[in-house]
C-alpha cells in the first residue's frame, strides 16, 4: 500500500522523528540555566563560551605530553612521579586537575576507567568518547580487561601485565604508551601526531610511523 | 589517623552507607596492597551535600584481579583504584 509507506524523493522510506519529552535531568539543567540567567549570575553568552571552550578541547596536549616524554627521559621520570607538575612544566593550565601518568612497558600494559561515573583527564584529552561513558565499558574494563581490550583490536599475550586503574577518586590517569619502533629520527611534534586519544586511554597503541 | 605506608596489606571496608561514595562496591571487602599515598583530599561522602568536609589520605590500592573474580585466568592482572582512608582496614 504505497500510500502506508510512502517513500522520500531519493527513494528511501521515510523514518519517525526521534521526539521525546525532556528527561528530568535535561529540564532541571534548563530551569537553573535560566534562572542563573535572570538573576544576572551569568550571562547567557557566558554559559555559550564555557561549552565551546570545553568542546574545543583535543587530545593534542597529551600527546605532546607523551612526545616529550619520549624524547627527554628527565622529564619522563619527573611525569611519572608528579603527572600534575610535568603537565604545568609543558606550560598546560590544567585548573585544579590532579594526573597520575602510567607508562606501558614491554611486560606491562595501562588502561584506565572510571566504574563509578565518566572521570577523565579533559584537559589533555578532550571530552571523553561515548564508550568511555557506556555501562558496558566502565563494567567490563575492570570484569574482563583482555576481552575489551581484543574488542578495541588490541590482542596482549599472556605474559604481559594488564594494569586496570578505575579512577575512582580525585586523580585523573593518562597512559604513556610505548614508542613505536622506527622513530629514532623523528622529532617531538612528528612523535606527537602518533599519539592517538585511545593509546592515552589505554585501548589502543601509538600509531607507526 | 596513621599513614599506612606503601606495601601495606590493607582490606576494604565492608560498609554499605547511603548517599554519594567513591569507593565501588565491587572492591568492598578485598584485600590489596597500598601502591602509593595520595591526598590529603576533602571528604567527597561530606562535600557532596555541603557539609564541612574532613581531610583525609587518599590511597591507591593495587588488587589483583584474579583475587576479585575468582573465574580470572589472567594471573598477574591487576586493578589499582583510589580508596579514602576511612574505608581502609590493616588485612
Amino acid at each position: 500500500m504505497p500510500h502506508d509507506h510512502p517513500l522520500s524523493p531519493s527513494g528511501h522510506p521515510y523514518r519517525a522523528d526521534q521526539d521525546t519529552g525532556l528527561s528530568y535531568w535535561q529540564a532541571l539543567e534548563i530551569a537553573v540555566r535560566e534562572l542563573m540567567i535572570e538573576k544576572g549570575i551569568v550571562t547567557a553568552s557566558e554559559v555559550q563560551a564555557q561549552v565551546e571552550a570545553m568542546d574545543a578541547r583535543t587530545p593534542a596536549q597529551g600527546a605532546a605530553l607523551v612526545a616529550r616524554a619520549w624524547t627527554d627521559p628527565a622529564f619522563r621520570d619527573r611525569l611519572l612521579a608528579d603527572g600534575s607538575a610535568a603537565c604545568t612544566e609543558m606550560g598546560f593550565d590544567i585548573g585544579p586537575m590532579r594526573l597520575i601518568a602510567v607508562e606501558n612497558t614491554a611486560t606491562v600494559h595501562n588502561v584506565v576507567v572510571c566504574t563509578l561515573c565518566s572521570c577523565y583527564p579533559r584537559n589533555l584529552l578532550g571530552l571523553p568518547p561515548d564508550w568511555y561513558k557506556s555501562r558496558a565499558y566502565r563494567a567490563r574494563t575492570v570484569r574482563e580487561p583482555r576481552r575489551v581490550l581484543a574488542e578495541f583490536g588490541l590482542n596482549l599475550p599472556q605474559d604481559t601485565t594488564v594494569r586496570v586503574h578505575d579512577s575512582t577518586a580525585d586523580m585523573r590517569y593518562v597512559v604513556i604508551p610505548a614508542r613505536p619502533a622506527g622513530t629514532d629520527a623523528l622529532d617531538e611534534a612528528a612523535l606527537a601526531a602518533l599519539v592517538t586519544r585511545d593509546c592515552m586511554i589505554g585501548v589502543g597503541v601509538a600509531k607507526a610511523p | 589517623m596513621q599513614t599506612l605506608d606503601p606495601g601495606t596489606r590493607v582490606r576494604v571496608r565492608q560498609m554499605m552507607p547511603l548517599g554519594h561514595v567513591r569507593t565501588p562496591a565491587y572492591l568492598r571487602g578485598q584485600i590489596g596492597r597500598v601502591e602509593r599515598v595520595l591526598g590529603p583530599f576533602a571528604n567527597p561522602e561530606q562535600l557532596a551535600y555541603g557539609q564541612p568536609a574532613m581531610s583525609l589520605p587518599l590511597y591507591r590500592v593495587r588488587f589483583d584481579l584474579a583475587d576479585i573474580w575468582p573465574d580470572s585466568t589472567a594471573a598477574g592482572d591487576t586493578i589499582d583504584a583510589e580508596i579514602y582512608a576511612h574505608w581502609l582496614e590493616h588485612a
